[in-house]
């Protein structure tokens, strides 16, 4: 009888104990949360600015509740309706553009994998991911020296008669979408290719010697093995893109924004940052900024159920 | 082994020839087109001005000289803006990979109180943001804008790295720290003697994703900063460029208004000082992304399995 309540008064203890523990670890992390919250969560509570006419000097508090008028007026007056329609346009375009294009890193990658030479494979591989790694005004100023009047191309072309007159490349606004995709493939191509590079490296080799026992040609080990083992992983990243459908980012489109190609380049991200920070209004970029989270965030959870449902895996 | 590559050897046919023919030609030719315009800005930058600004180097560098960096260094705000992009990228790499370290570390301690909740609470901000207006109002709240810790502070907890080690540590045997609990060591200690050790391989890839985004960044200076001595490399860069576009047109309008403009460009044309400093900004990763391109496809391999 005292035995047991001995060793229940132990294990009352060491439950103590550990609990006491357990705080005591969780406060070493304490800091780290609050910087979670004070740079992910707590601005947050700026979307009350949406529903505001907020005037920068003046406190929140003493500016007017207007409700919904923000959303309204998006697509109340006929200009401002067909500008945002331009701007959905230009999203859609350019996220639709790259999620056809996105089967390329496949194919650059089964391809440069029937590359027997090793040094030569190592050479293209290190230069084609370089661009990668080189921000978006870098970019921007490559395509300024080589597209300018005086540029490179301009030179070369005029050098070899095919015009009289430098051609305005980048001040212009023919082509837009096209030239914003050709570059986003410039950078990110090689760089796209590594992670099935890598799927293809892991490949069981005895598949290949199997298949070429049985007769299968080069072309055929392409399409029946070594495509269907990037497909997982092709999947996975198609669905992370539909998901960031609307999150085209601000760099690429900013630099390249001038006077000329602005009405086709202004995707939503480079538009709520015109709204709010050169001048127009605060609350409204809030606004469909806010807009913009909320279907990103729904697009998430789709994609997720998809697949899980299509994969048994959910990719978040 | 040898009988089935002689083997492979005879059978190839000449559409595997010319197949390679054309493999071959698309991959030289691609990764020409990656590299040239970094050689194209190179050769011009150490080449004569005049020749350059007429457009006659695209080859070969000719009359090669090093005025333009040794002047290009010369520009007020471009040592400032260089010391900023070198202090952000060191103090923003080494917080980060401290912080994802230690997090992800305590993360796999079960006896944490609340340990799972916690972690989600961290993973899931990568997932949704607030928006540009909400974040600049938040920043000014908190006096960041104009502050050079705007570039350090916000990027220290990152949700992705934490995840790395963390899946890293829980494949380090759990008798080390066992062991060592024993031996009396408190959490610190095990941090720092065994776990921060064993796991240099994923903090190594994380520090140079990091550097590299660091170095690269644009968009903070954009947002948050106005104050010309806080800008980074990136960011001058940019207004340059912007300034020679202003500068050609000013003097295509009207020829007597450049001049305040033309004072940026004295004695190197404006194209000579864009170019130079392009390099600049772009060389340290020319240079450093060769030596470590194993730690970049490691650090995208491991963050994969995640998804």
């Amino acid at each position: 009888m005292r035995n047991a309540t001995v060793q229940q008064l132990n294990a009352l203890k060491s439950k103590k104990r550990k609990r006491v523990q357990g705080i005591k670890l969780f406060l070493y992390i304490v800091p780290f949360l609050i910087l979670s919250f004070v740079f992910s969560y707590y601005p947050l509570h700026g979307w009350i600015y949406a529903f505001y006419d907020y005037r920068p000097p003046l406190k929140l508090s003493q500016c007017d509740f207007v409700g919904l008028q923000w959303f309204n007026m998006m697509i109340g007056n006929k200009t401002q309706l067909r500008l945002i329609w331009q701007v959905m346009l230009n999203t859609f375009a350019m996220s639709g553009l790259a999620l056809v294009t996105s089967f390329f890193p496949v194919i650059f990658a089964i391809f440069l994998s029937e590359i027997k030479c090793k040094w030569f494979k190592n050479f293209v591989q290190t230069f084609t991911t370089v661009p990668n790694f080189i921000s978006w005004v870098m970019v921007f100023s490559v395509a300024y020296s080589l597209f300018t009047n005086s540029g490179m191309v301009n030179t070369l072309l005029m050098h070899l008669h095919i015009i009289n007159e430098p051609m305005k490349f980048l001040d212009s606004d023919a082509h837009t979408w096209l030239t914003m995709l050709l570059w986003a493939i410039w950078k990110g191509l090689g760089w796209g290719a590594i992670m099935y590079l890598a799927a293809i490296a892991g490949v069981d080799q005895e598949l290949y010697e199997a298949a070429r026992v049985d007769g299968a040609n080069r072309f055929k080990l392409m399409r029946h093995i070594t495509l269907p083992a990037l497909l997982p992983t092709f999947f996975v990243l198609l669905m992370l893109s539909i998901a960031n459908f609307l999150n085209n980012g601000l760099d690429q489109y900013y630099v390249f924004q001038n006077a000329f190609n602005k009405e086709h380049i202004q995707v939503l991200d480079l538009y709520v940052y015109n709204v709010g920070m050169t001048g127009a209004s605060y609350s409204l970029a809030t606004a469909i900024g806010m807009l913009k989270s909320i279907v990103s965030v729904t697009l998430l959870f789709v994609v997720n159920f998809v697949s899980k449902k299509t994969r048994g895996e959910s990719i978040v | 082994m040898n009988q089935i590559t002689k083997k492979r050897k005879i059978k190839k046919t000449s559409t595997d020839f010319a197949f390679d023919i054309l493999n071959y030609t698309f991959f030289l030719l691609f990764t020409l087109i990656c590299i040239y315009p970094f050689y194209y800005l190179i050769i011009n930058t150490i080449s004569s001005n005049v020749l350059s600004a007429n457009g006659a180097i695209n080859f070969i560098p000719q009359g090669i000289h090093f005025d333009n960096y040794a002047n290009v260094i010369k520009i007020r705000g471009l040592g400032t803006a260089l010391w900023i992009s070198i202090l952000r990228t060191v103090i923003g790499t080494i917080g980060t990979v401290l912080a994802s370290a230690f997090l992800g570390f305590m993360f796999t301690q079960q006896k944490m109180w609340g340990r799972r909740f916690w972690y989600r609470v961290i993973v899931i901000t990568m997932y949704f943001n607030a928006g540009l207006i909400p974040m600049f109002l938040t920043m000014k709240a908190l006096h960041l804008t104009n502050n050079f810790w705007v570039y350090i502070i916000p990027l220290i907890v990152q949700p992705f790295n934490v995840i790395l080690v963390k899946t890293y540590v829980e494949s380090i045997p759990a008798s080390l720290q066992e062991a060592a609990e024993i031996d009396g060591a408190g959490i610190l200690r095990i941090f720092a003697k065994i776990i921060f050790p064993t796991s240099k391989p994923i903090l190594a890839t994380i520090a140079i994703f990091s550097a590299v985004g660091q170095w690269n960044s644009f968009y903070d200076t954009l947002i948050y900063i106005t104050e010309q001595k806080l800008y980074s490399l990136q960011y001058l860069l940019y207004c340059y460029i912007n300034q020679a576009n202003s500068l050609k047109a000013l003097i295509n309008n009207a020829a007597g208004t450049g001049g305040n403009v033309m004072s940026l460009a004295t004695q190197q044309t404006p194209t000579s000082i864009r170019m130079s400093v392009t390099v600049i900004v772009v060389l340290p990763i020319l240079c450093i992304y060769p030596l470590f391109q194993r730690y970049f496809v490691k650090g995208i391999m491991i963050g994969s399995v995640k998804g």
